[in-house]
């Protein structure tokens, strides 16, 4: 019984999934409304018995392979916060192109389950479940838009390529179980704290394992279904998979590398170090030659990703606590960005190019000013939030004497500048192709302004949120 | 000669080499690559069927149910991304999935 109660917001998100989907069902199409608003509701719901059950100190339970913790709290009311977003800013789109339907919000509602799984999940089994309910979830959405080719297309190469993640890191799990004969991450920890316990099969399962996360994360050389999905997709979906589940791939690695396999930190701090230098590397190079703004963004991921590695390379807490404040704002970013792209677009057109975006500024000033907000953002410009969430990753690689790590990241950091100048620059600049004005609902304007400003906000005190993760993370 | 416990693991790294390569060498047929994924977690399951005996512990045939199962709603939801691509393309032919690059 105090077991059930740990995983309180999980078994309520799952009921009210089911009468969500029930609801939907027995609703006729034009009333896909109130599935919406249900959603919401649970979600609203699941963040109360979040709030209203989390406990203090730390509690593992259901025989070692769940965890309840405040850094784990904090995580899941980021992801319902950013699915909360996600579905606030779909519903116009999805109005306009046809799609909405219920499944989406459903679809939505078990991704985020799965994240909840993730984030909770102290044992491999538990994190391997939690970890396809949500990529099975994922892989449905991108094929959402079911009269697409480009759609199918895009998912079909991230199932053959998620799947093929999937393969690999239970691989890896089975050596690591047939060498330690435990899959839970308190007894792995235990296991590695001795300090000769480096075998061959344990390296391979480890490697597996790693080349299993970097999939997921979308680290090169494992990227190449990120550009795919993020342009064949939706853009309400591209926006789905651009954040909350990068909530999930940080807490993946958190609980498995900088938890479980903590003594094993040496090993595994080369391959991520390789991983996040190309990541950078590529992600900020091949994004300038890109002319789709969806896929730039993807590049732009990718390179982000490349900073939340490096924060588990230096292996200390404050190396963990900048990957966790990188990763929070980071989905905040995404979010915004990918707001823009549905604020831009109308019926039967995507603004998914960066010409869309020319001559904004005098079309709304408004809007053009948030979105230079999130561009700037990105790029690392001071005031705003992602200058910080950079330094402090820097700040946690030289205090570990890493500093070949930490000028790379800072020079392809200045490389990756330009082309979040350029689209600044478009929008400023640039006579507008078209002088339309832009439509959309009251409530949609007044998030996707409030998410801009947050950037602002979170930048003039940054100490709040960094306290917060340093908080929960001790 | 005997069949001894590394011959199980050789087995398991055979079959997941030969899914690897099926995967990256196939350029025809979108099923195959399915057929593939399975033979991978295929070898997993061997693996882990096969650890459990050595260590005889039951956590192992335990983990090999769930990959069983979630093998399953895996490849329910590939086949049905493979019937809409299908039916935008008329083909699922894995060299022309290419209307995205960059």
């Amino acid at each position: 019984m105090a077991d059930l109660i740990l995983a309180a917001p999980e078994i309520f998100l799952i009921c009210a999934i089911c009468v969500v989907l029930l609801t939907d069902v027995f609703l006729p199409a034009d009333k896909t409304i109130v599935t919406y608003s249900l959603a919401l509701l649970s979600l609203v719901g699941t963040a109360a018995m979040t709030a209203y059950f989390s406990v203090g100190e730390t509690v593992i339970g259901f025989g070692g392979s769940f965890i309840a913790d405040s850094a784990g709290s904090v995580l899941k009311t980021f992801a319902y916060l950013m699915v909360a977003i996600c579905f606030l800013y779909s519903r116009d789109y999805l109005e306009r192109a046809g799609l909405l339907r219920g499944e989406f919000f459903v679809l939505g509602l078990f991704g985020l389950l799965g994240i909840m799984v993730i984030i909770s999940g102290h044992s491999l089994l538990t994190l391997y479940l939690g970890l396809e309910l949500l990529s099975l979830s994922l892989y449905a959405l991108v094929a959402f838009n079911r009269d697409s080719g480009i759609c199918a297309e895009a998912a079909m190469k991230y199932f053959v390529l998620g799947a093929i993640a999937s393969g690999t890191l239970l691989y890896g799990i089975s050596f690591l179980y047939g060498v330690t004969g435990t899959v839970e991450l308190q007894a792995l920890g235990q296991y590695f704290r001795e300090p000769d316990a480096l075998s061959l099969p344990l390296l391979l399962g480890l490697t597996f394992i790693i080349v299993g996360i970097a999939f997921k994360f979308g680290a090169v050389p494992f990227h190449m279904w990120l550009p795919d999905v993020y342009q064949g997709a939706p853009t309400p979906v591209t926006l789905y998979v651009g954040s909350a589940p990068k909530i999930a791939a940080f807490a993946l690695t958190w609980r498995v590398l900088a938890d479980g396999l903590l003594g094993l930190h040496e090993s595994w701090a080369d391959m991520l170090a390789v991983l996040a230098i190309l990541s950078l590397g590529i992600g900020s190079i091949v994004a300038i030659a890109q002319s789709n703004l969806k896929r730039m963004l993807a590049y732009s991921t990718i390179s982000h990703v490349g900073f939340i590695l490096m924060g588990f390379i230096a292996g200390t807490e404050d190396g963990l606590r900048a990957s966790m404040f990188y990763t929070l704002t980071y989905v905040i970013m995404a979010a915004g960005a990918f707001g823009m792209i549905i604020l831009l677009s109308r019926r039967g057109f995507e603004a998914e190019n960066l010409e869309d975006f020319k001559g904004l500024n005098a079309r709304n000033p408004w809007f053009a000013f948030v979105m230079l907000m999130i561009m700037f953002s990105m790029a690392g410009v001071p005031p705003f939030v992602g200058f910080y969430a950079k330094v402090v990753v820097l700040e946690s690689l030289l205090a570990t004497d890493m500093f070949w790590l930490a000028g790379s990241a800072v020079f392809f950091t200045v490389i990756g500048a330009f082309y979040y100048l350029r689209v600044v620059w478009y929008m400023y600049f640039v006579d507008p192709l078209n002088e339309e004005s832009l439509e959309a609902a009251t409530d949609f304007r007044v998030v996707l302004s409030v998410n801009g400003l947050a950037l602002l906000v979170l930048g003039i005190f940054p100490g709040v949120l960094l306290n917060l993760c340093a908080r929960v993370l001790s | 000669m005997t069949v001894t416990f590394s011959h199980y693991l050789i087995l398991a790294a055979i079959l997941f080499s030969i899914a690897v390569a099926g995967i990256f060498i196939n350029r025809k047929n979108v099923i195959l690559l399915l057929m593939c994924i399975e033979l991978m977690l295929l070898s997993v399951n061997f693996n882990f069927i096969a650890f459990s005996r050595m260590l005889n512990d039951e956590l192992g045939q335990i983990f090999v149910f769930f990959i069983l199962t979630v093998a399953a709603a895996e490849a329910a939801i590939g086949l049905a991304i493979l019937v809409v691509l299908f039916r935008t393309r008329q083909s699922i032919n894995v060299e022309e999935l290419d209307a995205l690059k960059g």
